[in-house]
């Protein structure tokens, strides 16, 4: 039960962040500090969700490793999302293999 | 002024569909892990429609979290739509009634917003509707692939496809820290911060959702303090 209770809630407040503001905004923001907040919480989020979690989500840390280092090469050469993503999951993939053969 | 209709849309969505196909799939075997049921997966990533919100949703409904904190945690996290969905009023074609928007608005994300807003002319209801589509069914249904058929790999498999969502989380985080410094700055914050938050003893007692929205908030601010944005830059 309390599990629907917390899927009301995501997809509740999920949803109205994307549509109180796409229905009735019609203004421009200004200020340069509020647009900044806006602009680099994405960024934030992501980078505080991705370290540390990415270095268990293996469930071992040497192929996780290896698939971190994969995905900063080719997030830094601006490879797609889908790109990276695979990349990442077959490097942490051939590492574990590897890890189980020696 | 251009417009375009449900195929075009549909077309340019394909690409974003695959993308979420692979990547939701790798969120539910995840999940499952987590002990969150595959029915309750399904129905989260179809009506959630985001990465980020449903891998701290997740997490904080794992540890049996507040309601408030879940709340909080999904704000925070999806705050960045409610610009992305400001910076599309610009663009909106004006025969988008008030209904439509209320629908269109469902359908922001990352990609689909990315795409959208560096479309050229303005934006038709069919269209937004159309590249919604694919994205929406390929995230829903690699949510069920992964939490159903999930046990069906390799066990080697399923584990090093944990990591796949974080990859993707990667691939957006850092050529933006490539192109700008107050993105940079933001990322080395909120990660430091929220290292300290979850190492340092002392801070123990702050589950794994206050410290994300402590972090990020802290980390933003803290980059927009910094190197803020004039209006007209950066609202992609």
């Amino acid at each position: 039960m309390k599990l629907y209770l917390y899927l009301l809630v995501m997809a509740g407040v999920t949803y109205l962040i994307r549509m109180l503001p796409l229905a009735f905004f019609r203004k421009k923001i200004t200020s340069p500090f509020l647009l900044g907040v806006l602009h680099y919480m994405p960024f934030a989020v992501l980078g505080t969700m991705t370290v540390p979690a990415i270095f268990t989500s293996t469930g071992e840390p040497i192929s996780a490793v290896a698939g971190f280092l994969v995905a900063l090469l080719l997030g830094l050469k601006r490879r797609s999302l889908i790109e990276v993503a695979l990349a990442a999951t077959a490097a942490a993939y051939v590492t574990s293999l590897l890890l189980q053969a020696f | 002024m251009e417009a375009y209709g449900y195929r075009e849309g549909l077309r340019d969505g394909l690409p974003i569909g695959l993308g979420y196909l692979s990547v939701s799939f790798g969120f539910a075997i995840w999940a499952v892990k987590q002990g969150i049921p595959g029915l309750t997966l399904i129905l989260l990533s179809g009506t959630n429609l985001t990465s980020a919100g449903q891998v701290a949703g997740v997490t904080v409904m794992a540890a049996g979290g507040l309601l408030i904190e879940l709340a909080l945690t999904e704000f925070i996290i999806n705050l960045r739509y409610a610009l992305m969905s400001v910076t599309l009023t610009q663009k909106l074609s004006p025969t988008f009634s008030l209904w439509q928007r209320m629908l269109a608005a469902f359908f922001v994300t990352d990609e689909i917003f990315a795409v959208s807003s560096t479309r050229k002319g303005l934006l038709t209801f069919p269209y937004m509707m159309g590249l919604g589509c694919l994205p929406w069914i390929g995230w829903t249904l690699g949510t069920a692939l992964g939490a159903f058929a999930g046990e069906l790999l390799p066990a080697a498999l399923s584990a090093a496809l944990g990591i796949a969502i974080y990859g993707m989380f990667m691939a957006i985080i850092v050529p933006g820290a490539l192109e700008e410094q107050g993105v940079l700055l933001a990322i080395l914050a909120a990660v430091g911060l929220g290292l300290a938050l979850r190492y340092v003893p002392l801070f123990r007692f702050l589950s794994e959702g206050f410290v994300i929205i402590i972090s990020a908030v802290c980390g933003a601010c803290v980059a927009a303090w910094l190197k803020p944005v004039q209006a007209g830059e950066g609202d992609a």
